[in-house]
């Protein structure tokens, strides 16, 4: 559509045709509602995110790559991306059986066990990091079994990973559980229905939103990490140490960079949800 | 004249009288409010100071003040008072940070001179916290280079008391191979290689050591490590004072724009400089940092033993000493950087 094909005025003829930018709608209050959705959205993501874009350029574009292409800042920002993925795969399996256990199945404590998942949403980052590292370290509860069979979790990237399903599952849990309440037993038993299909859209949205998510933890992460350069180190943590060092510039390009990532991943899954919806709908 | 009236009488009597009380006391000016913003470790000191603050400023005032607190790391402090965190006094870990905001133009520049001892009512230093007994012998900078002792250390880029510790190391290796800068950067590196855990602040770094029983040595503030003492009971750890540390110096500052805005600069003054009597630097000996008043020190010579201190001016001074090592890309990324 060109713009021409928009009427100048409202009393413009109707001879032209024209597609109307929105469906018409027998609920009032439109107009409101949009202006404050767009108001709301601008205040509270679009702002602050161009606050950020405008911030790395103080040394030019040069000085944006060397805060990036850094080794340490790479290492940092392989490791946050690489144990997010892995966290947020693991939770894809692990999420779709608790939600499939909590939905399909009535026991003694089933409301309990519900509530339970939802307390890595409830739970202050720190408190939860903290609670792993306590029973991971080797002298914690978990810690002091793994440790003298040669496995080492708190304070190395396995803590990372740790740290990261406990704070991705509730994405993943909550994602599917809507969808597979609506599958009927039916449908559960034809593998291959329009129900599978929106159910694997579902754990693809968990998926997204736990790695989004994952990248970007700091709380929980740094107290099992241990925070090593170029080993441990998150890159939220190369972000925190560039601000201490008052370097805005430099912790800002970190955090464009981990914004292009994530939003990257975002739209592949976005765009694999309508791939698998048009798929579906054939 | 009967019971009821006379009591409603009485009644209105005394409402009057409540009424134009306060239009008939002249000496008490509306209460104040001072915003102290500080860095981790001092919560508990602040807590008592302004309660000793408060009541001195009422019995000579008659004037009414409640002190808020804020307490976070020192750096991420100084950059919300440049934000725009209306803090009427700031008490941070290092110059480093109040020259921060003094470059903004919040404070004037020859702030560090307008109280005495460099405007740091208090010191701490950097010790060792070892085990009970000491199993690994270690007594001095050099036991923290040997192979099999881990160090327990925080971050030097996220933590002010990190960075004290860093230089001290780097002070006592400087003075032993003769100003040698390249070795002594090789030896700190040698003590960086021993730290298994790298905790962003002091205060996660004396947990991994104390609560996760995790390494062999804790190197941080002499504060942090009788608090910990205090914490877990006799009998469990020690205190190691190695052969020469760094004189850490704790500054305080009125922020003058804002206390100027709020109208606070006197109280705000008369709050820091209370910070040097004999009774807070009482509390602060109790507290567990140095005091700076002879006849206190005396008093806790035992707590806080004399040392071979050496001071930032060592490393000609914070701006000097924060460029050269922790900046990145400085002495301290590349201990990290393979090769």
């Amino acid at each position: 559509m060109t713009a021409a094909a928009i009427p100048a005025s409202m009393d413009a003829p109707l001879a032209a045709p024209r597609t109307p930018w929105r469906e018409p709608s027998a609920v009032p209050g439109f107009r409101l509602a949009f202006g404050f959705t767009v108001l709301y959205l601008s205040l509270i993501v679009a702002l602050p995110l161009a606050a950020l874009c405008a911030r790395p350029w103080e040394h030019g574009l040069s000085g944006f790559a060397d805060a990036i292409f850094a080794p340490r800042t790479l290492a940092a920002l392989r490791l946050s991306f690489v144990a997010a993925l892995l966290a947020a795969l693991a939770n894809v399996a692990l999420g779709l059986l608790i939600a499939w256990v909590l939905t399909r199945y009535d026991f003694p404590g089933r409301r309990i066990a519900d509530a339970l998942v939802d307390l890595p949403f409830a739970l202050p980052t720190a408190v939860a990091g903290i609670a792993l590292a306590t029973l991971y370290a080797p002298n914690g509860w978990i810690g002091e079994i793994l440790t003298p069979i040669g496995i080492k979790v708190a304070f190395t990237p396995l803590g990372v990973f740790v740290a990261l399903l406990a704070v991705g599952l509730p994405f993943v849990v909550r994602a599917v559980q809507p969808v597979l309440q609506d599958l009927d037993a039916a449908c559960e038993e034809a593998a291959q229905t329009l129900g599978a299909g929106s159910a694997t859209a579902a754990l693809l949205t968990g998926f997204a939103l736990a790695f989004a998510r994952g990248a970007g933890e700091y709380g929980s992460v740094i107290f099992i990490a241990g925070n090593m350069p170029g080993l441990s180190e998150i890159a939220p943590l190369v972000i925190v140490s560039r601000l201490e060092g008052y370097d805005y510039a430099g912790a800002a390009s970190v955090g464009v960079a981990m914004l292009i990532v994530s939003l990257g991943a975002l739209m592949i899954t976005n765009a694999v949800q309508v791939w698998l919806s048009r798929r579906g709908a054939r | 004249m009967s019971n009821g009236i006379s009591r409603r009488a009485v009644l209105a009597g005394s409402g009057a009288a409540a009424l134009s009380l306060p239009a008939l006391s002249i000496a008490a000016p509306p209460p104040a409010t001072l915003l102290n913003v500080s860095y981790d470790p001092t919560r508990e000191f602040y807590k008592d100071f302004n309660a000793l603050f408060a009541t001195d400023w009422t019995r000579k005032t008659g004037q009414a003040v409640k002190i808020n607190q804020s307490h976070d790391g020192s750096g991420k402090q100084a950059r919300a008072v440049v934000d725009g965190l209306e803090a009427d006094v700031v008490t941070l870990a290092l110059a480093y940070d109040i020259d921060q905001i003094a470059a903004k133009g919040l404070i004037a520049p020859n702030w560090q001179g307008r109280l005495p001892d460099n405007s740091s009512p208090y010191t701490s230093t950097i010790v060792f916290l070892v085990r009970a007994g000491n199993p690994k012998k270690i007594h001095d900078w050099i036991d923290l280079v040997r192979p099999g002792v881990q160090v327990i250390t925080a971050n030097p880029k996220t933590s002010g008391g990190a960075r004290w510790a860093y230089l001290a190391a780097l002070g006592f290796a400087t003075r032993h191979n003769g100003g040698n800068e390249q070795r002594a950067l090789g030896f700190v590196r040698g003590i960086y290689k021993n730290v298994p855990v790298l905790d962003t602040g002091s205060r996660g770094a004396t947990n991994t050591f104390v609560q996760r029983g995790i390494g062999d040595v804790l190197v941080g503030w002499e504060n942090e490590a009788l608090l910990s003492i205090d914490e877990v009971g006799p009998g469990k750890l020690e205190v190691v004072r190695p052969s020469m540390s760094i004189l850490a110096e704790p500054p305080v500052s009125v922020v003058d724009r804002v206390a100027d805005k709020h109208g606070t600069r006197k109280i705000a003054e008369a709050y820091l400089r209370f910070l040097y009597t004999p009774a807070a630097q009482d509390l602060a000996a109790r507290r567990h940092y140095r005091p700076r008043n002879s006849a206190v020190a005396a008093k806790y010579a035992q707590k806080f033993p004399p040392m071979d201190l050496i001071t930032i001016n060592n490393f000609g001074g914070w701006s000097k000493a924060q460029a050269r090592n922790f900046v990145d890309g400085g002495a301290f990324d590349k201990i990290y950087q393979p090769g």
